[in-house]
């Protein structure tokens, strides 16, 4: 860990997409602090590079130029089976659609990323982490006999149960009635709380953003903004502000 | 990882059913090739081991070369005065002289009774020595002078019983007999379509021409006494021209023909077999292509969990081994049923073979096991390679496409590049030596060639399915506009689906334009030499006959010319040839290109005269005048004269490369045989004139009269025979490319369901719905059609141009034909896919993720 408590440092990103006279900028200079044990959501309108600079963070991406430091490992030009070996160990996913593996159960989708890894899961420290996103007598059901919420439930279990240095989520409740949507956010500012975990979260609704201990506005492939403790409704103004421009 | 890969494989399995179907056709046809042919080996090896149970020595003539079945030469009996030598000597306990012919036939009615190609066998029996007696008797007794005995299963065909009266032919005209009995040769049940016709010894010798001779002496030692001793006993009284072998040496020696007739069915059943898997290969490795192009976001979420490139190519390949296996085990089995398919296959094309029960090695096992699970695991390979280069990226974008590979750019150019290797191949295989190499050459370049115009044709389907689809745009309204673009929408997709069904379509043409070009020329050959009126061969058009049938039908009344053509083996310059002689009247009967000498030469043959064709003048470097020396089964050797050479015409030779007088062969070859006589007669081809001439011939049954055209029609027939069989066997291969395109026709549906169910949102109904797949089916079909049989006429085309006695003949009935079953194949295809995507309810469809 960085003695200044950050996960992830990132120094002038650019993403550039196509050549010549029809390429697309979609990151234009961005430099971002992750920091350790705080949920941080990146914000803005669509086309404002948010997903982009996320993909990048994450590892998903490369960069056109700029770097990326995960717990002081740069990643930005590391090979694929080094990398990999990061999302194993390091990092943790949540994706908007869930993405589970319909032919799993419940339980098997969690453990797979210690299965994929040959490892077997402390038994105690399963049970907890089931309990605290609230699915001991879901288990054994396949995704299909699961709600959207409880789904996204799974997927959360599954992205903390290598107890990752940082999960990144993508619109966790993009897909999620706005009830359910509400106790999923509870379940990442939870995970925060009380586990420490670090977690970097892309949205665009101000509800979402208002657990967030930090809040990032991208424009037009740049940090125009940052906002913290702020409420929803100043999260909110913050956005149109930002879109209307 | 495993667990999963195990579960994956259960929730697809339809998919993998379908897929499997290629492998279980595929190696069904090995395992039951290996079953059919072992058990064909088990039924001969009980038969001919069974005839020499309690022989420890045998004593037949000896002859310069090996006399195959059914040549025409026979070897020289010997005198039965060594009967009593051989009893005579101290250490045997008894011995036993018979006669055998392998063109015994029964005579009903009129007609000769035969079973397609199976030999018509008779010989002595004497029932008072039951140890060397291989038959035993089901009904009434042996038989007595002038009596015969029939084999039960042929007695059962016919309807004979015991004391009816039969006709028998054998060397001389037909002879009434009376049926003493019936017989079984030993447990056998069945000896594939032979007869059997068993006499008294006086009577058999009469019956082959073989007064006071025999052909076979069969010795039991006395106990104690090694089959070795007894040999070197009999040795010592044996005459010249005479040889003695062990009993188990002389089962081997008379299982050879039918050895070397199992093992080329061996290799030709399995040749077939491998190309079902060859087809089923390509079905694997599309199927599998789209279930992973299908299963991006899925593979991509196991990336980001931490999943190794090698985690996720390994989990590809262990689904495929996994089905692999057990499309292998259920193909195993599969195989006896289609054994016992087989046997009633060659049945019904007049071709039986003997059937003592079915038997499954442990080779077959082990081979069927290793080919299925094999050709699965290499086709699983290139899936599996594209599986690893799904991108973690993939499991956050919807919709993503694999990205093109690194090689893309190059994969046109080197599919282009593999085809002209291909062709390469094929061509020096054509020009290369030593059987061989020149079929590995061959197989290879055209593996190589399948194999380039499945990736080559991908840039064409779009023109392709324009063309093939037009149809499809008028009779099926909106929804064939629908299919045709559907087709064109991924081409290479649609190339491989099309391309399996273009191997199996390539091979028909293939062997349709061969055959159309052998037929061709063969009608050619016949229509320039074919100068008489009639002509006179077996029933069956190909065994050789008695010559006393050329010089009777040479003696009806208004016949001005008669020439016969004499048919068998000598050695000429030391090797086995297949040598004929003719009567001088061929050279009124008989047009022959000569290049030095002329027809008169047919007629001045004499004593040491011959002629011989072009290429066999040209290898020896014969000319005018030069000598060859000819060694005939008797062992004697005498040396001919050149007196005429004769250029063979394309479509086949009615004669050996060495044609000598039909006097001389007479003289040195016990029982001569014809293959055909030629007849002029005055008023040329007419009823009456073929009246006459079959009248003259009433006393052989098993000879058939025919005009010039039914000669042709009816020597192709064989051929005919043949290519049903062909087509039937690699109707396999479309059956299994049918699988192929059902398979990735029910992933198409369901990738598209969003698709379909906007589709018929707006309107468009179930039947319409099905009418779109359907069509799309049929197109995907016609392409593999087209490409198949222009892939067909060109590889037939490469074929023909090197091999001489081949003409390029158009088959266009079979192409048709071919054309209208690769329609019904698309359209059986569509059946269960079609039903699928009409039965999409369009609300769940749109909301499908």
């Amino acid at each position: 860990m960085n003695e200044n408590g950050t996960v992830v440092v990132a120094r002038e990103l650019t993403r550039r997409y196509g050549e010549g006279e029809t390429a697309v900028d979609a990151l234009r200079g961005v430099s971002v602090d992750v920091n350790k044990g705080k949920l941080t959501a990146v914000m803005g309108p669509s086309g404002s590079g948010k997903s982009t600079l996320m993909h990048i963070l994450a590892g998903l991406d490369k960069p056109t130029s700029g770097s990326v430091t995960i717990e002081g490992t740069e990643i930005t030009n590391l090979k694929d089976a080094e990398l990999t070996k990061l999302r194993r160990d390091h990092i943790g996913f949540v994706f908007q659609f869930f993405n589970l593996l319909p032919m799993l159960t419940a339980e098997e989708n969690i453990r797979l990323p210690l299965s994929i890894a040959g490892e077997k899961p402390d038994k105690e420290q399963f049970a907890r982490l089931i309990d605290s996103v609230g699915l001991t007598d879901r288990l054994h059901h396949r995704p299909a006999e699961l709600s959207g919420g409880q789904q996204q439930r799974v997927a959360i279990a599954r992205a903390l149960v290598s107890q990752p240095d940082v999960v990144f989520a993508d619109e966790p409740t993009g897909n999620l009635d706005s009830k359910t949507g509400s106790e999923i956010l509870e379940l990442l500012r939870q995970s925060v709380a009380e586990m420490g975990q670090t977690i970097v979260m892309v949205t665009h609704e101000a509800r979402a953003a208002a657990i967030a201990d930090r809040v990032l506005y991208l424009a037009d492939g740049q940090i125009v903004r940052e906002l913290s403790g702020a409420s929803q409704s100043e999260i909110g103004e913050a956005m149109e502000e930002i879109a209307a421009r | 990882m495993i667990s999963f890969t195990l579960k994956g494989l259960l929730t697809r399995k339809l998919r993998t059913a379908l897929t499997a179907v290629a492998i279980i056709l595929g190696v069904a046809t090995v395992s039951g090739t290996f079953v059919l042919t072992d058990s064909i080996d088990k039924a001969f090896d009980s038969i001919f081991s069974n005839v020499y149970q309690n022989t420890d020595a045998t004593i037949t003539p000896k002859s310069p070369f090996d006399t195959g079945d059914g040549s025409g030469t026979t070897e020289a009996s010997f005198d039965e005065s060594l009967l009593p030598k051989v009893k005579a000597l101290p250490d045997v306990k008894a011995a036993i002289g018979g006669v055998a012919s392998d063109s015994t036939q029964f005579i009903k009615d009129g007609k000769a009774i035969a079973y397609g190609g199976a030999p018509n066998l008779g010989f002595s029996v004497d029932p008072t020595q039951p140890q060397f007696n291989s038959l035993s008797l089901v009904l009434g007794a042996w038989p007595g002078n002038d009596e015969v005995v029939v084999d039960k299963s042929t007695a059962d065909k016919e309807d004979f019983t015991v004391g009816q009266t039969i006709g028998v032919q054998a060397e001389g005209p037909v002879v009434p007999m009376k049926i003493s009995g019936i017989v079984k040769f030993g447990s056998v049940s069945s000896i594939g379509g032979a007869t059997l016709a068993g006499f008294d010894l006086r009577t058999a010798q009469r019956l082959f021409g073989k007064e006071g001779k025999l052909d076979q002496i069969r010795v039991a030692a006395k106990s104690g006494v090694s089959p070795a001793t007894l040999i070197d006993q009999i040795r010592t009284i044996l005459p010249p021209h005479t040889e003695v072998r062990t009993g188990t040496a002389q089962a081997r020696e008379d299982a050879k023909d039918t050895d070397a007739f199992i093992s080329f069915l061996r290799y030709f059943l399995l040749a077939f077999g491998l190309i079902a898997l060859f087809v089923g290969a390509f079905v694997i490795v599309n199927s599998l292509s789209i279930t992973i192009a299908q299963r991006t976001r899925e593979l991509a979420t196991l990336r980001t969990l931490g999943a190794s490139r090698r985690q996720v190519r390994l989990s590809v390949v262990l689904e495929a081994v996994v089905m692999g296996v057990l499309a292998s085990i259920v193909g195993l089995f599969l195989g006896l049923g289609l054994a016992k398919g087989l046997f009633s296959l060659f049945d019904a094309v007049g071709f039986t073979l003997p059937n003592n029960g079915i038997l499954l090695e442990t080779r077959t096992v082990i081979v069927s096991l290793l080919l299925g699970i094999v050709v699965t695991l290499i086709a699983s390979f290139f899936p599996a390679l594209r599986a690893t280069r799904v991108p973690p990226i993939a499991a956050v974008r919807e919709g993503a496409e694999l990205p093109p590979g690194r090689f893309h750019r190059f994969r046109t150019p080197f599919a282009a590049v593999l085809t002209a290797l291909g062709f390469g191949l094929l061509v020096l295989g054509l020009f290369s030596h030593g059987t061989s190499t020149v079929l590995i050459l061959l197989i290879l370049g055209t593996l190589l060639v399948f194999i380039g115009v499945a990736m080559l044709s991908a840039p064409f389907i779009p023109a392709l399915s324009g063309i093939l689809g037009w149809p499809a745009t008028k009779i099926g309204g909106a929804a064939g506009s629908l299919a045709r673009d559907n087709a064109r929408r991924n081409p290479q997709r649609t190339a491989s689906t099309a391309a399996a069904l273009m191997i199996g379509l390539a091979l028909v043409t293939l062997v349709a334009t061969l055959a159309a070009g052998i037929t061709a020329s063969f009608r050619g050959a016949v229509n320039d030499i074919f100068t008489a009126d009639f002509a006179i061969t077996a029933q069956n058009n190909y065994s050789p006959i008695p010559i006393s049938v050329g010089e009777t039908a040479g003696k009806a009344p208004g016949v001005t010319a008669v020439g016969s053509v004499r048919t068998g083996d000598s050695l000429v310059f030391g090797s086995r040839e297949f040598t004929t002689a003719v009567t001088p009247g061929a050279k009124d009967v008989m047009a022959i290109d000569w290049t030095q000498g002329s027809q008169d030469v047919m007629a001045n043959l004499g004593a040491d005269g011959a002629f011989v064709d072009k290429n066999f003048a040209s290898d020896h470097n014969l000319k005018l005048g030069s000598q060859v020396p000819l060694t005939f089964v008797t062992g004697k050797t005498k040396t001919f004269t050149v007196k005429g050479i004769f250029d063979p015409p394309t479509g086949g030779s009615p004669f050996g490369p060495v044609t000598i007088s039909a006097a001389t062969w007479d003289a040195e070859n016990p029982q001569p045989k014809d293959l055909y006589t030629f007849v002029k007669i005055a008023g040329g081809e007419n009823d009456a004139n073929r009246a006459a001439i079959e009248k003259s011939l009433n006393g052989y049954p098993n000879a058939k009269v025919q005009t010039r055209q039914e000669f042709i029609d009816n020597q192709i027939s064989g051929l005919n025979s043949i290519l049903n069989i062909l087509y039937v066997l690699l109707a396999l291969s479309v059956i299994v490319s049918l699988f192929g395109i059902v398979n990735t026709l029910v992933l198409t549906v369901f990738e598209r369901t969003r698709e379909i169910g906007m589709l018929r949102a707006i309107g468009l109904t179930r039947r319409q719905t099905r009418r779109m797949i359907r069509h799309e089916s049929v197109i995907t079909a016609l392409i593999g059609a087209f490409v198949g049989i222009v892939l067909g006429l060109i590889l037939a085309g490469i074929l023909i141009a090197k091999v001489d006695f081949l003409v390029f003949s158009f088959p266009t009935t079979q192409l048709i034909v071919f054309t209208i079953a690769a329609i019904i194949v698309g359209i059986l295809a569509a059946i269960f896919p079609a039903r699928r995507a009409a039965k999409l309810n369009p609300l769940e469809a749109l909301h499908y993720e």
